[in-house]
């Protein structure tokens, strides 16, 4: 009421002024998008174009070996240190990628039934229950999770314990990079399973029965029909699991064994002391992912999103 | 030596600063030499430390008797402080006071002009201190120190005694097959001097001094020794609890540690013991004076305050280290039966020579007096080449 009287007091120039403002950005919708966009805008290209941008300059510099200071001299060295042959970097790179692949497929495979069964199958209240049970994960903290995989990834720990139960012997899972496998692939999940779920959900009844009143069965149905219109969503999917794998630095340190460093590993050694080598190191995730959005575009997986 | 125009410009503004402070701040004279006596305090002590170095059980107290209210940044590393401290234009930024840091970055520190000497007679405790931690090399350079040592530790051979039979006598037993799938050690450049010293002993023609002290080739042998030893590893660990948890979980029967881990465990009633080999490697924390510090006078008294015998005392017990003060003993064994003892507190001068603690590797080397050893970064380049 306050206000409404504050503006009865003003007069009418000030709502004529409000008027007149709103008819001129009416009439330039460009100016109204203009400000409507500038600030988040601005926020994308400082904060985030231009650190990849200030990311890629450092990696041409080097850094003093002792004192750790930056030194502003132009050099490839710390790409030449990466693929030199005598380093362990190359192997490291090669190593992330391949866990990266591995973790990639095994979420397909596991999302994509699941997401039929949630977006084809199920009633509306199974629906929600299980929506659920992908989230849950979500909501507790990625670290706690880790450090729950470690105790069951034990050697005296619940999946030992189970095999010896089931007289089966010991596995050496713990600190193995099978065991990073198996924790990446599940920490994973849901951001495979949602993308999934949303492309299958929207393929219409009617192509599935038309498939059906042409004569195809099942296999064939879901080989012409489904998995071609459910392609972008895996493919969307596939860009988080990928994405997130490759950046991780975590996993490793809790899960991994001895040969079990990857590319967030080594960013995160040199972060302290050798920041250019560090910038250099993270130029090459982000040329892989760039490769990887330029195909998924090209899949169609945006449309998914 | 060549002076950046940005630390000369940062010179500037700290003389000017300093001068408009002159009068209040009579007492700690800026510029070239140290202080002679501590002045009144300026209500704030701002640190970089390892977690609870600080601890409120003994740093309430001070604070209360001098007014130097602590603020803390904890580091996770000793790379993390070694950069919290260079940055923003070096020696603390302006910011930081102190930092507590180990014999791997404390070189580096007084290197790179991040700290200042100190006026070791403004710390009376400092008479009392075991001879070795007086003038120890990671602090002090050329008759000069940079700050006052604190707390130290033995790297230390922990083994379950339920698997691990006989019990081990020395480190030859982590490079051995016998235990191979079953080892650990620390994930950390600086554990490369612990194969050196392995190898000072066992390979003798390789004519190691110091096992901070590397030549390339003798660098490039333990690394070959290093890299035969990966295979036996179950992994390497970066955290203490870390450790603790792969000795539990019966994945680790026994690898390298500290005191603090075999106790831990120990209070757990988890079947651990260690033994510290002869010879072995070991750590040593130094408060350092940053070159910038804004709060001098609360600086020295938080030195003077935390190298006394009962504060020496409590900080062990805290964080499971050994004081360098060896007057704090009886402190401990009040606090805990025979926890002295249990530290390594009480041993006789000969067992500190036995330890070789840890420094920062530099090009010179102490006994070829030359510029002929491999740097730090040549031994994080190493350590990668292991960990890779």
């Amino acid at each position: 009421m306050a206000t409404d009287a504050g503006a009865l007091a003003a007069g009418p120039s000030l709502r004529r002024a409000r008027l007149r403002l709103s008819g001129f950005l009416w009439r330039r919708p460009w100016l109204k998008a203009l400000g409507l966009l500038s600030l988040p805008l601005a926020a994308f290209l400082v904060i985030y174009i231009g650190s990849l941008g200030a990311l890629f300059v450092s990696s041409l510099w080097t850094s003093n070996s002792f004192t750790s200071d930056i030194e502003h001299t132009w050099t490839l060295a710390n790409y030449r240190t990466i693929f030199s042959s005598a380093n362990p970097y190359l192997h490291i790179a090669g190593f992330t990628l391949k866990m990266a692949a591995a973790v990639t497929v095994t979420d397909a495979i596991l999302a994509f039934p699941l997401a039929f069964f949630m977006a084809r199958v199920a009633s509306k209240r199974t629906r929600a229950v299980l929506f659920v049970m992908v989230l849950l994960p979500l909501w507790s903290s990625y670290l706690v999770r880790l450090y729950a995989w470690q105790t069951i990834l034990a050697h005296d720990g619940a999946i030992n314990w189970a095999l010896n139960g089931l007289g089966l012997p010991d596995q050496n899972l713990a600190y193995t990079n099978t065991a990073m496998w198996i924790v990446y692939s599940y920490v994973w999940l849901p951001f495979m399973v949602l993308p999934v779920y949303a492309a299958l959900e929207r393929i219409p009844d009617s192509y599935l029965e038309a498939s059906a009143d042409l004569g195809a069965r099942g296999w064939r149905t879901f080989r012409s029909v489904i998995l071609p219109l459910a392609l972008p969503g895996v493919v969307a999917g596939s860009i988080f699991t990928f994405a997130l794998t490759l950046g991780d630095y975590i996993t490793p340190l809790l899960i991994g064994g001895t040969d079990s460093k990857m590319i967030g590993s080594i960013v995160d050694e040199n972060f302290a002391t050798n920041l250019p080598f560090a910038a250099a190191f993270t130029v090459i995730p982000m040329t892989i992912m760039g490769v990887y959005l330029l195909i998924a575009r090209r899949l169609g997986a945006f449309e998914a999103l | 030596m060549r002076i950046p125009r940005r630390r000369i410009f940062a010179v500037v503004i700290v003389a000017a600063i300093a001068t408009a402070f002159a009068v209040t701040a009579a007492t700690v004279q800026a510029g070239s030499g140290v202080p002679t006596k501590i002045g009144k305090g300026e209500g704030r002590l701002n640190v970089i430390e390892w977690p609870y170095y600080t601890y409120k059980s003994f740093a309430k107290p001070f604070e209360k008797q001098t007014g130097c209210i602590i603020h803390r940044k904890d580091a996770g590393s000793s790379g993390q402080m070694f950069s919290l401290m260079h940055g923003n234009g070096g020696g603390g930024g302006g910011q930081y006071d102190l930092v507590s840091a180990s014999g791997d970055a404390s070189l580096r520190l007084i290197y790179a002009h991040d700290v200042q000497p100190i006026n070791i007679k403004l710390i009376p405790s400092w008479k009392e201190f075991l001879p070795v931690f007086k003038s120890p090399p990671h602090n002090t350079v050329d008759g000069v120190h940079y700050g006052v040592s604190l707390q130290w530790g033995p790297n230390t051979l922990i083994y379950n005694t339920k698997k691990v039979k006989p019990a081990p006598k020395n480190w030859s037993v982590i490079y051995s097959k016998k235990y191979a799938g079953h080892v650990t050690i620390p994930d950390n450049p600086i554990q490369i001097a612990d194969a050196a010293l392995y190898l000072e002993k066992t390979k003798p023609s390789l004519g190691i001094k110091d096992p901070y002290e590397l030549t390339q080739a003798q660098l490039s042998a333990t690394v070959k020794l290093l890299k035969r030893q990966k295979p036996l590893l179950k992994r390497f660990w970066s955290l203490a609890s870390d450790e603790i948890t792969s000795f539990k979980n019966g994945d680790v029967w026994l690898g390298a540690g500290w005191p603090y881990q075999t106790l831990a465990m120990q209070a757990n009633k988890f079947p651990v013991k260690e033994i510290v080999p002869v010879p072995t490697t070991g750590w040593a924390d130094t408060w350092m004076l940053a070159s910038k510090a804004p709060h001098p006078n609360c600086a020295y008294k938080w030195m003077k305050y935390v190298t006394t015998p009962q504060v020496e005392a409590k900080q062990a017990l805290v964080f499971g280290e050994t004081p360098v003060n060896p007057l704090a003993c009886k402190y401990m064994n009040k606090m805990q039966k025979g926890s002295c003892a249990g530290y390594h507190l009480n041993e006789p001068d000969s067992y500190f020579k036995t330890i070789k603690f840890w420094k920062t590797p530099i090009p010179q080397c102490g006994w070829t007096k030359k510029q002929t050893c491999e740097d730090y970064n040549a031994w994080i380049n190493a350590w990668a080449q292991v960990t890779g």
